[in-house]
């Protein structure tokens, strides 16, 4: 295996394992790889400090392909484990690697409650709208009238908003990002590993077996200018190739309206201008209908609160400057005991 | 007074009449107190230097309709010079503070029992929800026993008159009045009580002085009621134990203890991830209030997050532990299977309820064997103990880590809802001088992959993740030693062998299996588990005092089986093996030796009464009396 290197700074490629990457060719998951090794080249990470947890599908073979600590565990379970992790290891820098299936069906619950309970790991959401690893089922982000094996008529069902869901779950940092923008999807990585707490990074993520091009009415070049909204805190929301289009309230109601710049009276000085600690804005900015609005990326809210192992922590340490007692045999000595001294003779103690 | 130990009343009256042991059950409404109130006499009988077992019968309500049958709620004491872990047969002196309480409890009284009634809550009304037409203190119901009759609710009311409380609230009180008169009747000490009720209510004046005042007024009508015809008071002798510094411990004490003892001794910080389930949150409730230890305990979201959180604590490199009972485990069998596969330790306690589905979750039962030693998707080996009384989970929970930790395995401890609830008294060990097994993380680089294995205990290093030069992957997919993904076949049948290997070396690991009475070969052996132990030991002693040829095992070590069991089974021309389900132990024992072992099962949520498993040997040995 791996000796300690005595060089400070690493590479990209010292983040790479030795093992071979088994993703198809052509996977949006390969962009994710070289930008995760990237990110933590530099930000000078150390290996020995960061570890990856992963549930089941293909997202989750992340860990492999990384030289660093990894656990592959179940389907699902990867925020109960990093939890798990967290809480025996503070110092331990963690990343979950999920997908849609993983995250959002099966692991849903331990996704909300990771979420809420603002425990310090990164989660990255590779959001595919599909069912890779199992052969093509629709997924609980796949749209509605989504012909696979599992749903040959059509899938019925309304499709969940991975960033939606995060911020009912009280998630304190949420971004979007798209797989093939390199610079903005470093970007968000390098935000999502500042961030003090459980960051939330949902990545639109082509497959190009099951749902090939399920993006592409946003992301394709011919139209990602138009249809992509990057935010940024503090700015206004403005979007367009000429970037002469925004957002703004509609007026008389609680709706986010998309409006051309010099049309109908309208100025820059009546756009939006982003503020990630507003949760309200947030919700809408997350909840915009891709058809008919352009999608927003970036990160969507960020407003940082004590993480939960910091407090539990707190609380042992409370508990410890509380204490009158000492070690367990003061514990098992705590309360009524007695002595039973040879034939018989018995005392209270 | 129990049956085997009967003692005769003396005709003298006014002197305390001397008895070997006696079973006292306090049986009332749930929200009467019941359960406190036999914690409260546990504990007076405990430093009065008896031994002493105890049985908590309650409904699962929280607070059932009031008066009705299902809402009764029992505490038994089996108390005297020698009860080894038993709640005792029949009861001698039952308290029935309504007449549910005389409908449901009065079959459990022996002919000639003491019966304490609360004549003022035998109203018309509360008679006809407990279902008698007749009154019982009027008819016959009471004949073939000695009823001591009071109107307990009115007798309390004027006891705490002065405090002030309302009628509601003082009539309450009762159970601490019912507790002093019974304290009498033992020569109790009632000291312990009442610094406890200081305590308790410190913070509300009226409800510790109505308390208090309850408590001795019905102390001072035993000492005035003497007098009367029937009433009498006992001397029970005490118990002659090994000299020792003691307390009561109820199982879910000893499990937490010995769960924080053992990390201690294996130089492991603890973290327990457990959701609430009845009977085991008993145990998350004492280590969550023990932060000062620096334990972290962590209510997850759901039965599989609870095990998920304690596999992802081992990875890191604590002791991670979760505890549950039988639904619970169902969900959690996929991440033990996780932990099999990556051979991470990790603790599971198994408080064992009557089941299917949910079952009854407040009754007791032993029927998860098969679900701990079989339970799980392909050829998944892993190691399983089982404690057998209050007292010995202390020492249960500490072996369990000591094999996980060592064997990098998870261990499922199965305990049950008998013990879990019971108190026993505990000769307090000294930590200090018990071995210490501390843990050797790898941190050497030097030929280090993740899955090489010890040569002794096939185990793999354990690495903490942030140890520089040895960042590895793990999961649950199958590997070769390299740590590597391997689909290669011959790889697989072998990595299940190693598996399998492993965790049958553990019986290597551990003492040969002894018997727990008679001798190691003869005519019949009685092998038990878990928390029958009590009735067996005592049914067989009782027997070989009848000059039977039985004896008792006991095992400890469920899986892998102890080396030498086979051999001792061997010895016997009979093997009978009662268990509270359908016959686990036995399958395993059957299936393992090809031995003709006997079951007898018994699954009505209660334990083994002494007579149920004397008559079973009988039967076997065919003695005819």
């Amino acid at each position: 295996m791996n000796s300690p290197k005595p060089v400070e700074k690493l590479s990209p490629k010292d983040f790479a394992s030795d093992q071979e990457v088994r993703w198809c060719p052509g996977c949006g998951d390969y962009a994710i790889l070289k930008a995760m090794q990237r990110m933590l080249a530099e930000i000078g990470a150390k290996k020995e400090n960061t570890v990856f947890i992963s549930g089941i599908g293909c997202a989750s073979r992340f860990p492999y392909y990384m030289d660093t600590y990894g656990f592959h565990t179940i389907h699902g379970r990867g925020p109960a484990i990093a939890t798990g992790v967290k809480l025996a290891n503070p110092d331990l820098d963690v990343w979950v690697v999920t997908g849609d299936g993983d995250a959002l069906s099966i692991g849903g619950n331990h996704l909300l409650h990771v979420l809420r309970r603002n425990v310090n790991v990164q989660i990255l959401l590779l959001n595919n709208e599909i069912y890779a690893l199992t052969k093509g089922q629709y997924s609980p982000t796949s749209r509605i009238g989504t012909r696979t094996p599992s749903t040959p008529m059509g899938s019925l069902e309304t499709p969940l908003a991975a960033a939606k869901f995060a911020l009912g779950s009280g998630a304190r940092f949420v971004a979007r990002t798209v797989e093939t923008q390199q610079t903005h999807l470093l970007d968000m990585l390098r935000r999502a590993h500042r961030h003090g707490g459980a960051s939330f990074l949902e990545i639109y993520q082509n497959c190009l077996v099951y749902s090939d091009g399920v993006f592409a009415n946003f992301t394709a070049k011919e139209v990602a200018g138009d249809k992509q909204l990057l935010v940024e805190h503090g700015k206004p929301l403005v979007f367009g190739k000429d970037r002469k289009r925004g957002l703004r309230m509609k007026p008389g109601t609680l709706e986010l309206e998309a409006v051309a710049i010099g049309k109908d009276g309208v100025g820059e000085a009546d756009l939006l201008v982003h503020d990630e600690t507003n949760l309200g804005l947030a919700m809408m900015l997350a909840s915009m209908d891709r058809q008919t609005m352009p999608v927003a990326l970036g990160v969507l809210y960020c407003d940082p609160a004590p993480c939960y192992e910091s407090r539990i922590v707190a609380q042992v340490e409370e508990a410890k400057s509380r204490s009158t007692n000492g070690d367990l045999n003061s514990l098992l000595r705590r309360g009524h005991t007695w002595i039973v001294k040879d034939k018989q003779a018995k005392t209270d103690a | 007074m129990s049956s085997s130990t009967a003692v005769k009343l003396a005709s003298k009256k006014n002197a305390r009449r001397e008895l070997e042991s006696v079973v006292v059950r306090f049986a009332g409404d749930s929200g009467d107190g019941m359960q406190l109130t036999g914690g409260q006499f546990t504990l007076a009988t405990a430093l009065a230097g008896h031994d002493l077992a105890t049985y908590a019968d309650f409904p699962a309500e929280i607070r059932a309709p009031k008066g009705t049958s299902f809402g009764v709620s029992a505490f038994q004491i089996n108390f005297g010079s020698h009860i080894a872990s038993t709640s005792g047969d029949e009861v001698d002196v039952l308290v029935a503070m309504n007449p549910a309480a005389l409908m449901v409890e009065l079959k459990n009284l022996r002919s000639g029992g003491v019966v304490i009634v609360d004549t003022g809550s035998f109203s018309e009304r509360n008679l006809l929800k407990a279902g008698y037409e007749n009154d019982p203190l009027a008819d016959d119901t009471l004949d073939q026993y000695q009823p001591i009759k009071f109107d307990i609710s009115k007798l309390t009311l004027q006891a705490v008159k002065k405090s002030g409380l309302s009628k509601k609230e003082a009539v309450r009180c009762k159970n601490m009045w019912t507790l002093g008169l019974v304290y009498w009747m033992f020569g109790r000490d009632r000291q312990p009580t009442i610094d406890w009720l200081r305590q308790k209510f410190a913070a509300q004046p009226q409800l510790e002085e109505a308390n208090v005042a309850a408590l001795n007024a019905g102390h001072a009508l035993g000492e005035t009621a003497e007098m009367s015809e029937g009433f009498t008071a006992y001397t029970v002798q005490p118990a002659d134990v090994q000299p020792g510094l003691y307390r009561t411990v109820t199982g879910s004490e000893a499990l937490a203890w010995g769960l924080m003892t053992g990390a201690e001794l294996a130089g492991l910080s603890f973290e327990l991830g457990s959701y609430p389930i009845t009977p085991a949150s008993t145990i998350l409730h004492i280590l969550a209030d023990l932060k000062e230890y620096g334990i972290v305990t962590y209510q997850a979201e759901d039965e599989i997050a609870a095990v998920c959180f304690a596999i992802g604590a081992s990875y890191a490199g604590s002791m991670g532990v979760t505890v549950s009972s039988g639904p619970g485990m169902a969900l959690k069998s996929e991440a033990i299977g996780l932990a099999i596969s990556a051979e991470l330790p990790l603790v599971i306690v198994n408080v064992q309820r009557a089941g299917p589905s949910t079952g009854m979750p407040t009754k007791t039962e032993q029927s998860d064997l098969y679900q701990a030693v079989f339970g799980r998707n392909a050829d998944s080996p892993l190691a399983v103990i089982s404690a057998r009384s209050a007292s010995d989970c202390f020492e249960v929970a500490i072996e369990a880590i000591r094999i996980a930790t060592r064997f990098m395995t998870p261990v499922i401890l199965l305990a049950d809802g008998y013990i879990a609830n019971a108190a026993e008294p505990w000769r307090i060990p000294d930590v200090d001088k018990m071995p210490r097994f501390p843990v050797e993380f790898r941190t050497d680089a030097e030929n280090f992959t993740s899955f090489m294995r010890d040569e002794a205990t096939l185990a793999r290093p354990w690495v903490k993740p942030g140890t520089p030069g040895l960042e590895h992957r793990i999961g649950g997919l199958e590997k070769d030693d390299s740590g590597n993904i391997s689909y290669n076949p011959a790889n697989h049948q072998r990595m299940t062998e190693v598996r399998a290997a492993k965790i049958a070396g553990i019986a290597d690991d551990v003492p040969p299996q002894t018997m727990a009475k008679g001798k190691d070969s003869g005519r019949l052996a009685v092998v038990g588990w878990g928390s029958t132990y009590g009735p067996i030991n005592h049914a067989v002693s009782h027997l070989r005092a009848d000059g039977l040829d039985v004896s008792h095992i006991h095992l400890r070590y469920i899986w892998p089986l102890p080396r030498n069991l086979g051999d001792l089974l061997a010895g016997f021309e009979r093997v009978l093996v009662p268990e509270m389900n359908n016959g686990q132990l036995l399958t395993l024992l059957r299936s393992q030796y090809l031995v003709a072992a006997e079951g007898l099962n018994k699954v009505s949520g209660q334990p083994f009464k002494i007579t149920e498993i004397e008559a079973a040997i009988r039967e076997r040995l065919e003695i005819r009396k």
